[in-house]
């Protein structure tokens, strides 16, 4: 064994990354429920690859297949419908892991330096998955995969002068049809999952590099033994392996609930209107993107057209994911964590929290003046979060810091 | 912390009660139908196969499915469901042809392999039920739940021939038959969940306990807190 081991690290440096990266990799031992979902990120990440595979096996990407292909896949293939499910409930999975992620970067402050580049990393991560799952939507070719796609890509469409070329050029046709679908199902299957395979390595090489930030938000390497091991840093493997591995039984309980028992969470998770297959004649009465896009498509429509043209919408909607990559020199607060943060910080995060949860809800529901005023409001409050941060993390009385980790 | 917290429980609910205000538009009655219950099911299919599938198809699905999984021998499907189909492994269209379909009805009746997920088994459950002479329409009756329907009432020598209960059992079954036709994996499904969910039980007990070994380096061991 010994023997092995060495002609390996002679020619590939498998002990040296595996002492760096796990069982010499030290995790702070104040972890607490928040630090469950990167973990749980990449477990999904290699569920959706796993199952994608699968499911590319059986789907047709033609326009006048694709959605029997589906049915085929749910009633004909053996445990497609399985397979089917933890890909589409998955997707849903993945977003609330990640957003529960990033509430955690909020909470602890765990953005700020030296973990700007790990935090861009992350920003980009997301805007690329949100792109996947917008073309997974797509491709079953139901109602809401066909008129999702015409809103989402008529944006680019309000681009001033060149929006109407910028259009054809993305779709390959004057409309959303056969050669959309077969490119974004290429982009899906291909593209995307490359890049976030590729980004999430570099996000673990940039953590692993400065570090995890605990919930106490003080950093565990300015505080070493003789032997240069953190004091309050543990090996990552085996206590946090072992740790994690319970946490994924625990969260595949819920979602395997969540699969066998209401697998479209009575259309949230599977639009009751993406049963019916895509008819370019037949615009739905309503619609509305899936539940984790919602919060931007409500930035979109609460910024009335200008000049007849809906471009400011979309720039606001830019806005709302592009002003997350600001946020680490945005906050001017001397500590890292909500705990010794001071009452402002703890307030605005609040009233960001509802404002974003109010957006999201907002997005699902027909436009009425009602909805419209308060999209606006929760608008508002939602950019006053960044733009006010300067100001409200440089006043008020922080709490005083500890110098080793609370448990 | 905790007023906040307070106020996040607050929207919540807010949101949810909002969410099913503005999904009640018109009264739905409860279906209150049951997969599991395989009389219903196989009252469904031939309630189905003789009422409905003259006009409507169900091209999803196919005949040996429907007898594999309601229990019945290709034999009985043969000679009692299949009308339109020759060989039990086709999936069940319509004897209709398109063109004089469109002629009568003013268009193609629209499969219904996928109705109960669009609609929603409580929709088809009312909807059925909803008929009303209206002597304006084509065939002398209109529908409360899709006004100016173009189906006439299929299911009107059954309204006839049985009781209230009796025709809203009927329907149920209907509804319950075509709530397998939309996901039959759903039977598998449902009986499938719970032991997976005992399986990931255990291990969560086994994987916990195996966690908790390890963890007595953190809490007292080689890796207990340090100064």
């Amino acid at each position: 064994m010994k023997n092995k081991q060495s002609w390996i690290d002679q020619r590939f440096p498998l002990s040296k990354v595996w002492n760096e990266h796990l069982a010499e990799y030290y995790t702070p031992r104040n972890f607490n429920f928040w630090y469950f979902f990167g973990g749980l990120a990449i477990l999904m990440l290699g569920m959706q690859l796993l199952t994608g595979i699968f499911l590319t096996m059986h789907f047709k990407p033609d326009s006048a297949n694709a959605f029997a292909s589906v049915e085929y896949i749910m009633r004909d293939v053996e445990w497609g419908w399985l397979v089917r499910y933890l890909h589409s409930t998955g997707a849903s999975a993945f977003f609330v892991v990640i957003y529960l992620h990033m509430y955690r970067a909020l909470l602890y402050g765990s953005y700020k330096g030296p973990r700007e580049l790990l935090w861009i990393l992350g920003m980009i991560l997301y805007i690329a998955l949100m792109a996947e799952a917008f073309f997974g939507y797509v491709l079953p070719w139901g109602q809401m995969s066909f008129w999702g796609a015409q809103v989402i890509i008529s944006l680019f469409g309000s681009v001033p002068v060149v929006g109407p070329d910028l259009l054809v050029w993305l779709l390959g046709d004057y409309a959303v049809g056969d050669a959309a679908l077969n490119r974004f199902f290429s982009l899906h299957v291909i593209a995307l999952p490359l890049v976030l395979v590729v980004l999430v390595f570099l996000h673990l090489v940039a953590l692993h590099h400065v570090g995890s930030n605990n919930p106490d938000g003080i950093e565990i390497k300015q505080n070493k033994d003789k032997d240069g091991i953190p004091k309050d840093g543990i090996p990552f493997h085996p206590y946090f392996t072992i740790k994690d591995s319970m946490v994924v039984v625990g969260f595949l309980w819920i979602l395997c609930a969540v699969i066998f028992y209401a697998p479209a969470l009575n259309g949230y998770f599977l639009e009751h209107a993406n049963f019916v297959e895509a008819n370019p004649l037949k615009t739905p009465e309503h619609i509305a993107p899936l539940w984790y896009l919602t919060p931007f498509y409500s930035v979109l429509r609460a910024i009335p057209p200008l000049f007849g043209s809906q471009f400011p919408g979309v720039l606001a909607m830019g806005a709302a994911l592009v002003i997350f990559f600001a946020l680490p020199w945005l906050d001017r607060s001397p500590v890292k964590s909500i705990r010794y943060r001071s009452p402002y910080y703890k307030w605005a995060l609040g009233i960001f929290v509802i404002s974003f949860i109010m957006l999201g809800w907002l997005g699902v529901q027909p436009v009425t003046p009602v909805n419209a005023l308060l999209a606006r409001v929760f608008t508002t409050l939602y950019f006053a979060f960044f733009i006010l941060m300067p100001w409200y993390t440089s006043i008020g009385k922080t709490k005083e810091l500890p110098t080793r980790v609370t448990e | 912390m905790k007023t906040i917290k307070l106020i996040f429980l607050a929207v919540f609910l807010t949101t949810i009660s909002f969410g099913s205000l503005a999904a009640s538009k018109t009264h739905l009655d409860h279906a209150d139908t049951d997969i599991m219950d395989a009389a219903s099911l196989q009252n469904g299919a031939k309630l189905f196969m003789n009422y409905c599938s003259g006009c409507h198809a169900i091209s999803f699905m196919r005949y040996n499915r429907i007898g594999k999984d309601l229990g019945l021998s290709n034999k009985l499907i043969t000679e009692n469901l299949m009308f339109a189909g020759s060989k039990t492994g086709e999936t069940i269209t319509t004897a209709m042809p398109e063109g004089a379909a469109s002629e009568w009805f003013g268009g193609v009746p629209p499969d219904l392999s996928l109705v109960s997920r669009s609609k929603g088994t409580d929709w088809i459950y009312t909807y059925l039920r909803s008929f009303y002479d209206d002597e304006s329409r084509i065939f002398g009756v209109n529908n409360k739940v899709l006004v100016n329907a173009s189906m006439p009432d299929a299911l009107w020598s059954l309204r006839e021939s049985q009781s209230e209960a009796e025709f809203d059992n009927s329907v149920r079954d209907i509804t319950n038959f075509l709530d397998y036709v939309g996901e039959p994996a759903k039977l598998i499904r449902l009986q499938l969940g719970k032991w997976v969910l005992l399986f990931l039980s255990i291990l969560f007990v086994l994987v916990y306990l195996l966690k908790k070994e390890y963890w007595k380096d953190v809490k007292y061991g080689i890796w207990r807190p340090r100064d």
